[in-house]
């Protein structure tokens, strides 16, 4: 992007008025043509590769390796594309309208999907926490935001799906899903408005800031921030987790964990949510991890519960939530949501 | 003289937004004074629910992104 160009270039409107529908058109169609093509590239260039016997183990590999890592980039490439533009019509402010005034049903099932659109970093967690309070939102439903924001994630589910199958990502989405609004219920259900903290009771509902009007071209724009920003981070995960995919790619696991995390251990998975508690990692961090848990023999329940307590729960988190809520408050969310996982955890183990 | 305020709890974009903020200020020859805000209390009294946020003279002007360069030069003038 060239910051020092004149501003005539750019601002006229017969410009830019299909400027962006051409892009995203000619970006499209080559997306699909090269998706498309990704399958037979890799198998051929597996075939070029002289050092590989072809159907041995080695060449099943790096073909596994070739095929998923640009597959799972691409997947990702376009949907934190998408989800940046539609991101750009959930503000905080927009969520928080959206929530006000609702029945506390309708507004737990509503904050939980609206953690998955609304652009949330952990580090807003409180800001956002006393916005809603000040502005009325039940407190039920405010947590039942705050669970579902970090751990329903498009870029987590965008691996999930590449590396899994839809069927574990669909799963994913519906569980992290219901243990967001049961939290937010139960929250509700025991009226522990009481246990936040008394400052943050008597901050004013202040308008702040007000929603800001953007156009497609801006609405666009974000989403290709959000590409730069999320898939300039995440990529080395991809590489990662694909890597260790490929490495177990045909290999029966080793079963060194199988004992300790496999599914015939039924304390497995309360011990993965106990130590995921105190580690913090984004969700896609968390991939490669999976990967390598389920290489060494642990059963997807628990390596996807312990990915779901490192993502959800998270002592430094709490410590931040302690200006605003009572300890005994911090302690009900941290007890529910990891009952929730747990639940999620046997789930899995249960249906794979 | 501009007075800028940086809202935000120490998160790597609050960095980036304190740094942009201040180039953009350089950039356009604008005489300012910059500000880290930290305090949860404080930011909260800006009505401001996603960090990093840029106030300019009192102004909430953005929040929750880092604004472009030449985004930030018409923020601040």
């Amino acid at each position: 992007m060239g910051t020092n160009m004149p501003a005539i270039e750019t601002s006229s409107p017969e410009r830019s008025a299909w400027r962006w529908p051409l892009i995203i058109g000619i970006s499209l169609a080559v997306w699909f043509s090269v998706y498309h093509f990704l399958a037979p590239a890799s198998s051929w260039l597996v075939r070029t590769l002289p050092w590989l016997v072809p159907g041995s183990h080695p060449a099943l590999a790096v073909e596994f390796f070739l095929y998923e890592v640009p597959k799972v980039l691409m997947l990702l490439v376009l949907i934190v594309f998408v989800m940046g533009v539609v991101r750009s019509f959930f503000s905080p402010e927009t969520t928080r309208r959206l929530l006000t005034g609702r029945g506390e049903r309708v507004g737990t099932v509503l904050a939980a999907l609206l953690g998955i659109v609304t652009p949330f970093c952990s580090c807003s967690a409180v800001p956002m926490f006393i916005g809603f309070m000040s502005a009325g939102v039940p407190l039920g439903v405010t947590f039942s935001f705050l669970v579902s924001a970090p751990m329903v994630n498009e870029v987590a589910l965008v691996l999930l799906f590449g590396l899994f199958g839809w069927k574990v990502a669909g799963i994913y989405l519906l569980t992290g899903l219901v243990i967001a609004m049961v939290t937010g219920w139960v929250i509700g259900r025991l009226h522990l408005e009481g246990w936040v903290q008394p400052w943050v009771r008597e901050v004013s509902a202040t308008a702040g800031g007000g929603e800001i009007r953007l156009l497609w071209s801006d609405r666009f724009g974000l989403g290709m921030d959000a590409l730069r920003d999320i898939v300039g981070r995440t990529w080395p995960y991809v590489v990662a987790g694909v890597g260790v995919g490929a490495a177990i790619h045909g290999w029966v696991p080793a079963d060194s964990l199988a004992p300790l995390m496999g599914r015939t251990a039924w304390w497995s998975v309360p011990l993965a949510v106990l130590i995921g508690v105190p580690m913090y990692s984004n969700a896609a961090g968390m991939i490669p991890v999976v990967q390598a848990l389920l290489a060494k023999g642990a059963a997807l329940g628990t390596a996807l519960a312990f990915m779901m307590a490192v993502v959800a729960l998270s002592f430094p988190e709490w410590v931040i939530l302690r200006r605003v809520l009572t300890v005994r408050l911090i302690a009900v969310f941290a007890g529910v949501v990891s009952v929730g996982i747990m639940i999620v955890g046997y789930l899995f183990n249960y249906l794979f | 003289m501009k007075n800028i305020q940086i809202l935000g709890t120490g998160c790597s974009k609050c960095v980036k937004l304190a740094e942009a903020a201040e180039n953009a200020a350089k950039a356009a020859g604008i005489e300012y004074h910059v500000e880290k805000v930290t305090d949860i209390q404080k930011i909260i009294s800006f009505g401001v629910m996603a960090t990093p946020a840029l106030v300019v003279d009192g102004e909430v002007k953005a929040s929750g992104r880092v604004p472009s360069i030449d985004e930030l030069k018409g923020m601040l003038s």
